[in-house]
């Protein structure tokens, strides 16, 4: 089996992303090491959306239900059970694809804004019902007891490099899957029902099975992101994991990177994480709000410009530089 | 009884209420398919401006609605020539995704700017006065801005149906291009929608100025109850709107009442979900 070059740069990622904790110093507790253990989490966050909203056409405004659920689960293991994040985080996995198969079931059937606005509906009451729920605290939510540091309790205080390590085997856990899923079947089955649900049916393609099993794997993905981001920050409460916001970023990542492409997630989280949380670093002293202000006016910029995402821009970029490649050699001919 | 009435009185007057703030959207949506995902945060702006009227200039919000109309519809006309126009067409999302950048600017510019305080307007001519019919308690802010409601979904309604300005925005709706062959000037009608329906939620946040306090983050329930309302109305639908909005305060009236004050949201969304499924292009859709 020949390599191609699209195989090769996956290797070599990967490579480069295994040696990068390695070495000692640079990721431990610093800021730089938050800034790429949320570029990885968030990253991993928009590719789970994008399984089902880029390849699936499914434009979902809803992910922070099932990221939430994620939280939840192992926030739940841990502070009103005393047990392990690691049995909480599969069974919030496992609750967030049965309640996303419940959900887009009947949401399927809608279409466009209309599904949309089905989604935003379903994040609020989701939220209130949260809020008002005391078995799973509530509007306080729930707030991690002092627990010794290690990869039992997936938490660690001065030395944050387990956390790196965690953030980096979920991306390129979610990351493999949907490379796998891009290679295989399914991946031209959701291709196909995006660009055309009725030809695609009429060809034998069970579009809701594809549809359904799609979400089911992106609620999953999601979830295990919003456990690792419950064990991070020590505590869960909705609006911090279960808001229209967080549901934003998932979409508006996976945008600006470029919808529907394996690397688009990637590229967006590289670009918005770090800016947001420097942003945030320095420019505090303006006044509250600041880092907000940059990321509208980026958004703004982004879907009037080049709505295809730094992906687009990237496709742009080559087309020039082939365009005058080869008329540099037409010209050579002539 | 008069209990039951008051939530009933309650119950309209918020649905009218959200009648007023979901008719620009429901405006722009069915002309445009665009759904402006700042609306609320326009409501905001309008707030905030009848708000500094009222505080610098002693102007009272019962006319000021007029100001915060007009620099509403300015600002609607702006969205559309510098954001909405290069955005339409490009990508499915993209001009919501726009407009939402928009709404974290104008809500964060305003957090930035006027601190996250909540402000109200004291002392206006129509502040705390209230009047008994049965035993139960009308609130005539509330019961004017009402009345604005239905006076101002009356002239949309006429403005769409019965004027040559809403027969060109009609065929623009339906067939852009086979309106542009027929002389109408599309990008203007656009521009004219969006300005409108700037307008309207400009008026309806001057009003609100008489008896809520503004905030910046004043504009996120409004906007998803407006969404709701416009999906649940079907369409671009005027009628639709109204019927949505009335079902909607009722909803929330009659629950948050009769059930939990706090579940009162989760039934307004709820109630949407169930008509969505068995109606999925909304009550008046077609």
């Amino acid at each position: 089996m020949s390599m191609t070059k699209k195989d090769k740069l996956w290797y070599a990622f990967i490579i480069i992303a295994v040696a990068l904790p390695c070495i000692p110093g640079v990721i431990g507790g610093s800021f730089f090491g938050h800034v790429a253990t949320m570029v990885l989490l968030y990253a991993s966050m928009a590719q789970s959306w994008n399984i089902i909203s880029g390849y699936g056409g499914q434009v979902s405004f809803g992910h922070s239900v099932f990221f939430g659920i994620g939280a939840y689960g192992a926030g739940l293991a841990v502070v009103k059970f005393g047990s392990l994040p690691w049995f909480g985080a599969p069974l919030g996995m496992l609750a967030a694809a049965a309640v996303s198969i419940i959900i887009s079931y009947p949401c399927f059937r809608l279409k466009g804004h209309y599904f949309a606005i089905a989604t935003f509906a379903i994040v609020e009451i989701f939220n209130r019902l949260f809020m008002i729920w005391d078995a799973v605290g509530g509007a306080l939510g729930l707030d991690y007891p002092i627990l010794p540091d290690g990869w039992l309790n997936f938490s660690w205080s001065s030395t944050k490099t387990g956390y790196y390590i965690g953030a980096l085997a979920i991306f390129l856990l979610v990351f493999g899957i949907v490379r796998h899923i891009e290679k295989n079947r399914m991946g031209y089955y959701l291709l196909a029902v995006r660009e055309g649900q009725e030809t695609a049916e009429s060809l034998g393609v069970n579009s809701t099975v594809v549809k359904l099993g799609a979400m089911a794997t992106s609620a999953a993905l999601a979830a295990l992101c919003g456990a690792f981001f419950a064990q991070y920050n020590y505590r869960v409460d909705p609006p911090m994991v279960m808001s229209l916001d967080m549901s934003m970023k998932f979409v508006l990542i996976t945008i600006l990177g470029g919808l529907g492409t394996f690397w688009g997630p990637f590229l967006g989280a590289l670009v918005l994480i770090p800016l947001q949380e420097y942003t945030r670093a320095y420019l505090s002293h303006l006044g509250p709000g600041v880092d907000l202000i940059i990321f509208g006016l980026i958004i703004i910029i982004v879907m009037v410009k080049e709505p295809r995402g730094i992906m687009g821009l990237l496709g742009y970029i080559s087309r020039k530089l082939g365009k005058t490649q080869d008329s540099a050699e037409r010209g050579g001919d002539r | 009884m008069s209990s039951f009435l008051q939530v009933l009185i309650d119950g309209i007057l918020s649905g009218l209420l959200y009648a007023l703030v979901a008719a620009g959207l429901s405006m722009i949506w069915g002309v445009m398919d665009v759904i402006n995902f700042a609306h609320g945060e326009f409501l905001m702006v309008a707030m905030y401006v009848c708000y500094w009227l009222g505080f610098i200039l002693g102007l009272d919000p019962l006319f000021t609605w007029i100001a915060s109309g007009i620099f509403l519809f300015v600002m609607g006309a702006l969205t559309y020539k510098f954001v909405i126009k290069h955005s339409l067409g490009k990508a499915a999302m993209a001009p919501l995704l726009a407009t939402f950048g928009l709404s974290m600017l104008l809500k964060n510019f305003c957090m930035n700017r006027f601190s996250p305080n909540f402000r109200l307007l004291s002392g206006t001519m129509l502040d705390g006065k209230t009047f008994e019919i049965g035993g139960a308690i009308v609130s005539v802010p509330q019961l004017v801005t009402g009345i604005f409601a239905l006076v101002i979904l009356a002239a949309l309604y006429w403005l769409i149906k019965k004027t040559r300005l809403g027969w060109a925005i009609q065929a623009t709706a339906m067939d852009k291009e086979a309106a542009e062959l027929m002389g109408i000037d599309t990008e203007k009608i656009y521009l004219l929608v969006f300005g409108i329906g700037g307008a309207c939620v400009g008026v309806a946040g001057g009003l609100m100025t008489t008896y809520l306090a503004v905030h910046p983050e004043v504009g996120a329930l409004f906007s998803l109850i407006a969404f709701v309302v416009v999906a649940l109305g079907g369409f671009g639908s005027i009628p639709g709107a109204l019927a949505a909005a009335l079902l909607i305060g009722l909803v929330e009236s009659f629950s948050g009442f009769y059930i939990a004050a706090v579940v009162k949201y989760v039934a307004v969304f709820a109630i949407y979900l169930i008509v969505i499924l068995v109606r999925p292009k909304g009550l008046f859709g077609w």
